[in-house]
């Protein structure tokens, strides 16, 4: 039995420097905004520019009081496809628990590679071409904001329309209303691609 | 909902909300991890035009501290913030803040001292100036550094010692979590206007800060001192009392948490008792009288109050994120002080198990799990790593 039984937990895992914090704390304040409850915090290593990281969420309609790393997650967000080569990305990840990742490999060859260091996840693997999307949309490798189209649909745990709200509160004034409104295009995209 | 008062932030940015809500009019700063998003947020502010405040930037934490008590002295309403070697740089001044009675508020994002060299977090930092004469007051999370702060402020003003309101340094400096604020207006007015007395600019009245006290006069001088420390247990109380009835918030000198008919009840405080009390919810789920006391209030220290509060239980459990090398933890050492130390009647059994666990140095995790096997009595040794 999961040990947080009222709180959604993701475990986002990316490279230093890849955006994963900024997308768990737009997601927190998306929760935020729909009334909830929210954590958000990276694994406190040194972060170097292209370590791997880790970055904490979790999202309940009650307080979050515990304050331990994630340990069992309900969804997995897995921000660059190479690190599938040196970490465990689906530890203590159910059979009817979820993993997203940045990639263009299908979903058959990404449960392979997996397999290749003694992972036995079971359940639905989400592939997406963030950074393709991205580029294509944005101009810029920007994956860390086109997951979060693809976060909304596979969790269900926030609206699009509070993501994208959020995104345009926090970005419009810093990146400018043309550039926000493609980077929201491209959530859109993310969200719409099964 | 009002977006307006309900925020997610991490605890830093919490501390910068509150500082950016008092105003200080002086600030002297000087940066280190984990504490660096409170000054360069505050910064921000600063520089925005959102507050008015004189940001001193010096090129040290020891001449952050000798910045601040001059411009304390001087009467102006103080504040900064350090973590780890930056406060043990301020070591020798931290003292002569205290004995000025200079009003200073310093937010501390705790973390580890070297060597080695660790920029995580534990309480090893803010042990190390316990005797320094600075009020001490532990939070658990976002929201309480925002609380505490205010409260903060308005105590050292009050009781004329400098505050220290400790955070978990990463833990929750960097963590974000859902905070309410109060409106500016009703933090202004809560903590009010800062009316320096004795202030070295009132040219009119002359005075003289940090003199010579000899054989005579010094030992007056530390007695006041311990004096106005007592008076901070009352003081402490009454504005918190105050903060309840703007922000319906409560704060005492520690938190009782499920203590009622708890035959053990762990002590500790920070982020990992907010960690703690899940692990308490379940246990008592499944029957187990489990209680915790979370410490706020650490200088002064409560120790009649604790006693007080721990006396039904059969096993008190003590964790401390730091030691006290060659001698007991500081956390253990004041439950035991509690129970001995008290003008108690020596002569009566205290007729408990109080045992010490130490954990989180240098920012190692702790895990539910971990906790749950120290309650339950399967943890062996007394590191919990």
């Amino acid at each position: 039995m999961k040990y947080h039984k009222d709180i959604f937990e993701v475990i986002f895992f990316a490279r230093g420097g890849q955006g994963a914090k900024t997308t768990a704390e737009i997601l927190a304040q998306s929760a935020l905004f729909e009334n909830k409850f929210v954590q958000a915090f990276p694994s406190f290593g040194p972060e170097r520019s292209g370590a791997p990281t880790k970055t904490y969420l979790r999202i309940s309609d009650s307080e979050i009081r515990t304050h331990e790393p994630v340990v069992d997650p309900d969804l997995v967000v897995v921000l660059d496809d190479t690190l599938l080569d040196s970490q465990e990305v689906a530890f203590n990840l159910d059979k009817n628990e979820f993993l997203i990742i940045n990639t263009q490999m299908p979903e058959h060859k990404v449960r392979e590679k997996m397999m290749e260091r003694g992972g036995n996840f079971s359940g639905k693997i989400y592939p997406v071409d963030a950074s393709g999307i991205s580029m294509k949309i944005i101009g810029a490798p920007r994956p860390n904001t086109v997951i979060l189209g693809k976060f909304v649909k596979v969790s269900g745990i926030v609206k699009l329309e509070s993501v994208i709200e959020e995104f345009r509160e926090i970005f419009e004034k810093k990146i400018g209303k043309e550039a926000c409104d493609k980077n929201i295009l491209a959530i859109e995209k993310a969200y719409d691609t099964i | 909902m009002n977006k307006k008062n309900k925020l997610a932030l991490t605890g830093g940015a919490a501390a910068a909300e509150a500082l950016k809500q008092i105003e200080p009019e002086v600030m002297p700063i000087y940066p280190i991890t984990p504490q660096t998003p409170i000054i360069e947020t505050y910064a921000g502010f600063q520089a925005n035009g959102e507050v008015d405040t004189e940001i001193i930037k010096v090129e040290s934490e020891h001449s952050a501290m000798s910045a601040a008590i001059g411009a304390s002295a001087a009467g102006a309403r103080t504040a900064t913030a350090t973590s780890s070697q930056g406060l043990a740089l301020m070591h020798e001044m931290l003292y002569i803040a205290s004995g000025m009675r200079l009003p200073i508020l310093m937010l501390v994002s705790a973390r580890a001292l070297a060597a080695p060299i660790n920029i995580h977090g534990d309480h090893s930092d803010v042990m190390g100036c316990r005797d320094s004469g600075w009020i001490q007051i532990f939070c658990e999370n976002g929201q309480e550094v925002y609380d505490k702060t205010i409260i903060g402020m308005r105590l050292a003003e009050k009781v004329k010692l400098p505050v220290m309101v400790i955070m978990d340094g990463f833990n929750t400096s960097h963590s974000v979590e859902n905070l309410e604020i109060l409106e500016t207006k009703i933090v202004k007015e809560f903590v009010g206007r800062f009316e320096a007395i004795n202030s070295l600019l009132d040219t009119d009245n002359p005075v003289s800060y940090g003199p010579v006290a000899l054989q005579n006069s010094y030992f007056e001088f530390r007695i006041d001192e311990e004096e106005a420390m007592e008076k901070a247990f009352e003081e402490y109380q009454k504005i918190a009392k105050e903060f309840e009835k703007i922000s319906g918030r409560k704060y005492e000198f520690f938190e009782k948490y499920q203590t009622e008919d708890a035959e053990k009840i762990l002590v500790l405080t920070g982020s990992a008792s907010g960690t703690s009390k899940v692990v308490i919810d379940k246990l008592r789920e499944s029957g187990e009288k489990v209680g915790l006391l979370k410490i706020g209030l650490f200088r002064p220290f409560p120790h009649k109050e604790i006693a007080e509060a721990l006396k039904n239980a059969k096993e008190i459990i003590v964790l401390d994120r730091a030691q006290s090398i060659g001698t007991n933890p500081p956390f253990y050492s004041e439950i035991l002080n509690s129970f001995v130390g008290t003008g108690r009647d020596l002569s009566v059994p205290i007729n408990k198990k109080i045992k010490s666990y130490i954990y989180g140095l240098g920012g190692r995790d702790i895990f539910q799990k971990q906790i749950e096997d120290v309650i339950l009595g399967k943890h062996k040794g007394k590191y919990i790593k």
